[in-house]
């Protein structure tokens, strides 16, 4: 998502590089593009401008490194400082108390609460073996309770049923007590979307708040948010004790720079990322991280804990000894490794991650989709066990069957085809490379995922 | 107290006509042109809203960003210097304008200033009033559903802006002009969205089509399509699940749903209304770009407006793609919607100076 933002600072560093040393004047031009990029990323303006100032003060100073050119040290500056605003490390839920630990969310309408309440609900339940369970308190919008008890059935945690006629606080109370009875480690309670200036609205979470004293107040907002982030985050911050924030929808193209002026303005920490409308699209947030990915880098390091989280150990092992031993890389492993990648949310969240990539013009991304892959799949799973690890025996007259069956046209099995012989080339070489990580096969994956939507190979 | 505006709105020369979208050789070429006249019945149709509206608008855009940053600018009765252009472009920005936007309004007025075409910081606040204005005139183009009937509209946005509800103020406006509206529940996907929509038909005594969650939404939208037909409505109003307009895979299927349609009726969609929520900053710029091209977008509803974001990259929006910007959303309740007026979008937002 923050693509942008880091095309546009190493333009700007670009220009610096041709200077022998940071003075004054130039870091003042570098510094107005820094400041419209951070605008243009919708970085509310106060932060903004104390964001320059704070680079401002370092960079004339005498931080430069000697081994660092003036561009590089520009970016460092202003990597640090975007760090330093960020915070520190990746802070966890605060769920060290007596059970159960509330956890209260508010925000803006349609920010992503209870979307957050049932991938909340999924990681603490998978992950961290807690028992939850989930109660709404938003009596006004047509459907909402509804929402979360198909969300808390999808996730198989507890459900606290509520109706439209009754009263939130009264809602919470009663839902505490259930908890306790029913010994659960966790209540999380969802709450209905409201205006900041809606001074009843405001009334009503914190008399909600006061009744049901949460462990975790956690601030929902949207990654796509503009300047009014600022606005609503001082808001809800003086009406609430905030403990965290949630940043959600950054699986999207915004330059996100709400995170910036949330994490400034409330001093709060953003806890997780939404990335996907999906219960699993949570993820932790790591400020040390986000002025790399700003800055053009690619989040290698999340990238690396997800392949090792969601990619199935046990077929990648297979997979590796397979293709060490120079055993033929077949159409079945193809729709291994193509399902894992769908597992790992898809390939936009993957390609967001890997350096180089955040640099390819959005057109060039979105032609890459996951519907191709479903198709892909769908295709060998049309073909016979042999003919998967025979590929050879695809002539004509099959392919066609094969088409027919999976109800696609000959084109996009000879495309399919054509990419597995890519693949295919990568992974002998890798074979003789010798020692290869996970990580490297799965970017040998996406290379040959590469010419599927006529996005060029990637280095 | 706004008596000068309130007496020419209309007259008042467009003093930077919005560039024309940009030719872009994509499928969007086929979408459905944009109205090129606006039928001179439908502002006679809409006497609920004339001056309450306006009103409205004031009061509720008075608290914005954009509004209290310009009021307090000018009420300060500055001087009439290069300051207080920068002071001007910095607000513009802050409220969402867009650099890009924000940079060519100020620049232009920066030239004016310098040819002494202003008396002082109030002449100012005018010109710009009347730039703003400008930009947004074109685009307010009120949507007319007489044209077809059937008259189809499919919505279409990302994830939480506001198209479900907005579907429901429309079925009630539309209801309420008495026509005859049916709705059909295409958002398939988002836990319980169908049992939402089905509230609002409820609420506004309008039949709703659905197949239920996980239903193949192209397929919910033709059925509708085909009972509106049998049922002799006036309108049908397709809701769709949200989706980032980064998502290939899910544009496409808004693609096939246009497609689908078209068997019924080549026509049809006769609207798609994309919606935008007034808090976005400049990634709406990206959305609409993104829909547009998929879908063919024909015209806008910006929401949340009863907030304290004011929705500024309108502006960009206005001028990058000239799209008509047809309703705003100022509430959450069946009645909050009001057709979008270039002026009172204004007037909000350029609080009166002190002495008038
Ligand atoms: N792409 C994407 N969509 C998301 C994400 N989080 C939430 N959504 C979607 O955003 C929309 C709104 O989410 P909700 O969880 O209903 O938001 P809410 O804050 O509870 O909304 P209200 O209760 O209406 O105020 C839904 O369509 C969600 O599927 C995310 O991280 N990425
Ligand atoms: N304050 C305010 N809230 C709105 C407005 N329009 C929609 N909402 C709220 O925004 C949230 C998301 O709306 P919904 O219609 O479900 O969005 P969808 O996902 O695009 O269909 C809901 O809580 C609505 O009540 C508006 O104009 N003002
Ligand atoms: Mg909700
Ligand atoms: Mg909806």
């Amino acid at each position: 998502m923050f693509e942008s933002l880091s095309q546009r600072l190493s333009a700007t560093v670009n220009r610096l590089r041709g200077r022998g040393r940071l003075t004054e004047e130039n870091i003042r031009e570098a510094l107005r593009e820094v400041r419209i990029a951070l605008l243009e990323a919708d970085v509310a303006l106060p932060v903004v401008q104390a964001l320059i100032q704070r680079v401002k003060v370092r960079a004339v100073g005498q931080d430069v490194m000697k081994s660092l050119s003036p561009g590089q040290a520009l970016v460092k500056v202003v990597s640090d400082e975007l760090t330093a605003v960020m915070g520190t490390a990746n802070s966890e839920l605060n769920l060290a108390v007596t059970p159960p630990a509330v956890v209260l969310m508010a925000g803006l309408q349609g920010a992503g609460k209870t979307t957050t309440v049932a991938k909340l609900a999924r990681l603490l339940t998978e992950r961290k073996k807690k028992k939850v369970m989930v109660v709404s308190c938003d009596v006004y919008r047509p459907a909402a309770i509804e929402q979360l008890r198909t969300l808390a059935e999808q996730v198989g945690v507890k459900f606290f049923p509520s109706e439209a006629g009754q009263d939130p606080v009264q809602i919470a109370r009663d839902a505490i007590a259930a908890a306790r009875r029913e010994v659960v480690d966790v209540l999380l309670v969802d709450t209905a979307g409201r205006l900041h200036v809606d001074e009843a609205m405001m009334a009503e979470i914190k008399a909600l708040h006061a009744a049901i004293t949460p462990v975790e107040t956690l601030f929902v907002v949207d990654s796509m948010t503009g300047q009014d982030a600022a606005t609503t985050a001082k808001a809800f911050a003086d009406a609430l004790p905030l403990t965290g924030v949630v940043l959600t929808k950054t699986d999207g193209d915004a330059r996100g720079g709400a995170a910036l002026s949330v994490r400034y303005i409330t001093g709060r920490p953003i806890k997780f990322l939404g990335a996907g409308e999906k219960t699993d699209a949570l993820e932790p947030f790591h400020p040390d991280r986000l002025a790399q990915r700003i800055l053009g880098m690619g989040d290698v390091l999340s990238l690396v804990e997800e392949v090792e989280r969601k990619v199935d150990q046990e077929k990648a092992q297979k997979l590796a000894q397979k293709v060490m031993k120079g055993k033929r890389f077949d159409l079945e492993d193809m729709r291994d490794q193509l399902e894992q990648m769908n597992n790992m949310g898809g390939l936009a969240g993957l390609m967001d991650k890997l350096p180089g990539v955040s640099g390819l013009p959005d057109s060039v991304k979105s032609k890459v989709n996951d519907g191709e892959i479903k198709r892909m799949v769908a295709i060998i799973g049309s073909m016979t066990p042999r003919e998967r690890r025979h590929p050879d025996l695809l002539n004509g007259s099959r392919r066609a069957r094969v088409a027919r069956g999976s109800g696609t046209q000959p084109a996009d099995v000879n495309r399919l085809l054509k990419q597995y012989m890519q693949m295919e080339k990568m992974m002998s070489k890798l074979s003789k490379g010798g020692g290869k990580g996970l990580l490297r096969q799965m970017s040998g994956a996406l290379k040959g995922m590469g010419g599927m939507g006529g996005m060029p190979p990637m280095r | 107290m706004l008596n000068f505006w309130k007496k020419k709105p209309a007259e008042t020369p467009p003093a930077a006509a919005p560039a024309a979208p940009a030719a872009d050789p994509s499928p969007e070429a086929a979408a459905p042109p944009v109205p090129a006249e606006v039928p001179a019945a439908a502002s006679a149709a809409e006497p609920v809203e004339a001056a309450p509206a306006r009103r409205g608008w004031r009061e509720r855009l008075a608290g914005s960003a954009l509004g209290r940053g310009l009021g307090s600018l000018f009420q300060r009765n500055p001087r009439l210097d290069d300051d207080l252009l920068d002071e001007l472009e910095t607000t513009l920005i802050t409220a969402d304008v867009g650099v890009e936007a924000s940079t060519a309004l100020v620049e232009n007025l920066r030239q004016r200033m310098h040819k002494r075409e202003f008396a002082d910081a109030a002449g100012l606040r005018n010109a710009l009033r009347e730039a703003l204005v400008a930009l947004l005139k074109p685009v307010q183009q009120p949507l007319d559903p007489s044209g077809h009937k059937p008259f189809v509209v499919l919505t279409v946005g990302i994830n939480g802006v506001g198209k479900t509800t907005t579907i429901g103020k429309l079925a009630r406006r539309w209801r309420d002009e008495g026509r005859n509206v049916l709705l059909a529940a295409g958002d398939t996907f988002r836990a319980a969205a169908v049992e939402q929509l089905k509230t609002w038909g409820e609420r506004n005594a309008v039949p709703v089509i659905s197949q239920g969650q996980d239903a193949d939404a192209a397929s919910v939208i033709f059925d509708a399509l085909q009972a509106a037909r049998s049922r002799g409505a006036d309108v049908l109003v397709a809701d769709t699940a949200g989706r980032l307009h980064t998502q290939g895979g899910l544009m496409d299927e808004l693609g096939k749903i246009a497609r689908v349609l078209k068997k019924l009726d080549p026509a049809a969609p006769h609207e798609v209304l994309m919606v935008i929520d007034g808090t976005t900053g400049q990634n709406a710029v990206n959305q609409l770009r993104q829909f547009r091209q998929i879908v063919g977008v024909t015209g806008l509803v910006v929401t949340k407006l009863d907030g304290t974001a004011k929705g500024g990259v309108v502006f960009a929006l206005a001028r990058e793609f000239g799209l008509p910007i047809r309703f705003v959303g100022l509430g959450e309740t069946a009645t909050d919607l009001r057709a979008f007026d270039a002026v009172a979008f204004v007037d909000g937002l350029l609080p009166a100076a002190d002495h008038d």
